[in-house]
């Protein structure tokens, strides 16, 4: 395909047109932290499922005791903010894959960063509110 | 779409985006419980009482289904970024792996837990 016929011929390469860019217009960085946050998880998956263990069968004075030491919050933070984070990406896209109506794709966009960041900030917020004992 | 002989991956591909969707959705759950144990005693013992019930153990054997299966199949996924797995018989073995695999800790983690006080 020649471009010498183009009444615009731009300076540009074609690899410096497509860097950063692509069909979601902000390149690859959604896929690299989608596998950020998938790793972290896994990582993170055994010392979640033990914190779980100990929280099953108590009372709220027995869980939020163990919800506010150190080790058990930062832990619980990290799969948190990873999860949020993972869910937001994960779910952009589905709705990319089957909303092809522009506008209510980008109102299922806009919805979906909403209840991510909800959840994020609701359990960051419970888990710092336990942790400072008030 | 009839021209595609349905294989295993393929249904596998499915079964990776709706366990992702019902995990998102659970996160409703791991919200309530967070913020019901920084609430108060009445707060918790309301999801205890769900979580507790037929319907609610249920979900949470569901949920804990979807996140092991989601875990497994996404290492999956992990394996083919990386260029490995892409041989007919490794891709089988690598989704028969996150499929059983999925199921396996799923009632491993049910036996522990309830092996270790959870169905007080």
């Amino acid at each position: 395909m020649s471009t010498a016929d183009t009444p615009k011929r731009s300076m540009r390469t074609p690899l410096g047109r497509v860097r950063s860019l692509g069909a979601a217009h902000s390149g690859t960085s959604d896929f690299w932290r989608q596998r950020i946050t998938a790793v972290a998880m896994t990582l993170l998956m055994i010392p979640v499922l033990v914190i779980i263990m100990m929280l099953l069968g108590r009372n709220q004075a027995g869980a939020a005791q163990i919800l506010s030491s150190l080790p058990v919050a930062l832990i619980l933070l990290l799969f948190i903010i990873a999860s949020a984070w993972h869910m937001k990406i994960g779910m952009q896209v589905v709705i990319e894959d089957y909303v092809h109506n522009e506008k209510l794709k980008l109102i299922s966009i806009m919805l979906n960063n909403f209840f991510s960041i909800a959840v994020a900030l609701a359990s960051t917020y419970a888990i710092l509110k336990l942790s400072s004992g008030v | 779409m009839q021209v595609y002989r349905w294989t295993l991956t393929m249904a596998l591909s499915i079964v990776h985006r709706a366990t992702g969707i019902a995990l998102y959705v659970g996160t409703l759950l791991l919200v309530w419980w967070l913020v019901a144990a920084a609430s108060g005693p009445a707060a918790y013992a309301n999801v205890q009482a769900f979580t507790g019930s037929i319907i609610g153990r249920l979900i949470v054997f569901g949920y804990t289904w979807a996140l092991m299966h989601h875990m497994l199949s996404g290492i999956r996924h992990f394996v083919w970024d990386l260029g490995y797995g892409f041989k007919a018989n490794e891709r089988e073995a690598l989704t028969w792996g996150a499929l059983i695999g999925g199921i396996a800790l799923t009632v491993l983690i049910w036996i522990i837990a309830y092996a270790t006080g959870g169905g007080r």
